[in-house]
């Protein structure tokens, strides 16, 4: 019995003058991972970025859980069960990557009966992190942040795990490695919204496949179904 | 004179006086810039209210801790209506804006006290314990520096512990790194700041009430302090608390020890001082944030 768990409904998003978003509609379903797909510049880090609220210049609907939230503040919309995992990745540098994480820890709202996450439960997952709790959040390499940024991310509890872009950049091993931690997250019930350039990461991971050009949502379907659409990916994507 | 050791710590300790009243007044600047981009010019006004604050419950009470206990809160709850008023409004504005208003301020806060209490200078007598001196190496050194020393060391311990131990803190400390990440993770940073401006407030009307006890209380008493204030916080580098605390240091020694050595110099050594630094160090000594 699945509901629709995010609705984005006609999102108008603008940086100064620029149109970033014109009319982009997708629904993430309760349960599983959508993965939004695009060149740089299509709006996918915007797309994000007006869902939290941190681009506050925007038009359109967006309901979590059948409410609308977008005149909510960031943390409103944060604390009903959203977690961000931005491009940047947005480690405090002055907090210890223990501090980081405490800082996000907040008890579950949802019904669901997910286990708990804490901090041992999250150094457990990242084994890393816990070796590395007393060190500051500069001193971490590009891995280790975006483990700690996911790890931040989980101790809110969430129900909607929002990732920008999280294997950028990444050595190859390491984007193995996240993505069997985000594999064991979605088998929880985790439901994910994914943003990516990297095809065969997002494909794998994602139950649905939206492709998103020139600020609108081009193409919508199944990873099986896109696997076979050459053209989409040719058109949207440079494949 | 000038090598004799005793007059050198009697200095010393005169500058270390004057940094701690520093202290107080330019962390709580500092860390609301740094927290929220906001320029509050009006900070020194706060002291002045807090030393007439003062002077109003010592005239009521016959009690300097009376008057050291209350007048901060009295400051603080004039910085929440002015918050209020107008601060709120002028987070997202520009620069200019915030200095415009808040410069304004300055002259409100003037003149409302002219009406209130008059222009002649007067002051808060001292507590009745720190009232004498002791004896510093066969000098007489009057003991109500020393508490000033004590007061601003212990606020220094309590605003560390604060800002390093807990989880209070820690939000701070991660909103002047960044502040839309904080929201993101469902917390009310606004209301954070709200906080941080409040004990900024609290902090400049205990120094006032502090200062009003050896320094003439007279309208126009801010602008010098101000002046320091804004030096110390541009040395210190905005938004951390060691900034403070070294840049309150180092501008209230070498202010002291100009105006003793090298008396020639007294007007420019501090602006000698912060140009030297900001040249070498544009951000300031230890800024919360990387210079963009």
């Amino acid at each position: 019995m699945s509901r629709k768990l995010l609705e984005v409904e006609n999102l108008q998003a603008f940086y100064d003058l620029s149109h970033v978003l014109q009319g982009v509609s997708i629904s993430v379903m309760e349960g599983t991972v959508l993965s939004v797909l695009g060149r740089n510049g299509a709006g996918k880090t915007t797309l994000l970025n007006s869902i939290m609220a941190v681009l506050k210049k925007r038009e359109g609907r967006i309901l979590y859980a059948g409410k609308e939230i977008q005149s909510l503040p960031a943390y409103k919309i944060a604390s009903l069960g959203i977690a961000y995992v931005p491009e940047t990745r947005g480690i405090f540098p002055s907090l210890t990557v223990k501090e980081n994480l405490e800082i996000a820890a907040r008890k579950s709202v949802g019904t669901t009966n997910r286990e708990t996450w804490n901090l041992d439960r999250v150094y457990q997952l990242f084994p890393q992190l816990k070796d590395r709790a007393q060190n500051g959040g500069a001193q971490l390499s590009g891995g280790e942040q975006q483990m700690l940024s996911i790890a931040r991310a989980l101790m809110t509890n969430p129900d909607l795990l929002i990732l920008d872009e999280p294997t950028e950049g990444l050595a190859p091993r390491i984007v193995q490695e996240i993505e069997s931690f985000l594999t064991e997250l979605k088998k929880e019930g985790l439901t994910m919204l994914l943003v990516e350039q990297n095809l065969s990461f997002a494909t794998s991971l994602a139950d649905q496949i939206a492709v998103l050009g020139k600020g609108q949502i081009k193409w919508v379907g199944s990873p099986q179904q896109f696997m076979k659409e050459m053209e989409i990916q040719h058109t949207w994507l440079g494949v | 004179m000038y090598s004799d050791p005793t007059f050198l710590v009697i200095q010393t300790l005169n500058g270390l006086q004057l940094a701690m009243l520093l202290f107080l007044l330019s962390v709580g600047l500092s860390v609301v810039f740094g927290l929220m981009n906001i320029v509050n010019l009006a900070h020194g006004t706060l002291y002045m209210f807090g030393a007439y604050f003062g002077i109003w419950v010592y005239n009521l009470t016959e009690s300097f801790w009376a008057a050291l206990a209350l007048a901060p809160l009295g400051v603080m709850l004039l910085g929440m209506f002015f918050y209020e008023i107008l601060i709120k409004k002028l987070r997202n504005a520009p620069p200019l804006q915030q200095v415009l208003v808040t410069f304004g301020l300055i002259f409100v806060g003037l003149d409302a006290v002219r009406m209130s209490w008059g222009n002649l200078a007067t002051s808060i007598p001292k507590p009745e314990i720190f009232s004498g001196s002791v004896l510093i190496f066969g000098e007489i050194y009057p003991s109500y520096r020393l508490f000033i020393i004590g007061l601003g060391i212990l606020v220094m311990l309590v605003l560390y512990f604060c800002l390093e131990r807990t989880r209070v803190g820690s939000i701070i400390r991660a909103g002047v790194d960044d502040r839309e990440m904080v929201s993101c993770l469902g917390i009310n940073v606004d209301l954070a700041f709200f906080g941080v401006f409040c004990i900024g407030c609290y902090l400049a009307g205990l120094s006032g009430v502090v200062a009003g006890a050896v320094f003439p209380v007279e309208p126009g008493m801010d602008m010098s302090v101000l002046i320091l204030t804004l030096i110390v916080v541009v040395v210190g580098g905005l938004g951390s608390l060691k900034g403070a605390v070294v840049g309150s240091l180092m501008i209230g020694l070498a202010e002291t020890y100009g105006q003793v050595f090298i008396p020639e110099y007294a007007s420019v050594t501090i602006y000698a001082l912060m140009a030297i630094i900001l040249l070498k160090r544009p951000g300031g000594l230890f800024p919360a944030r990387a210079v963009q």
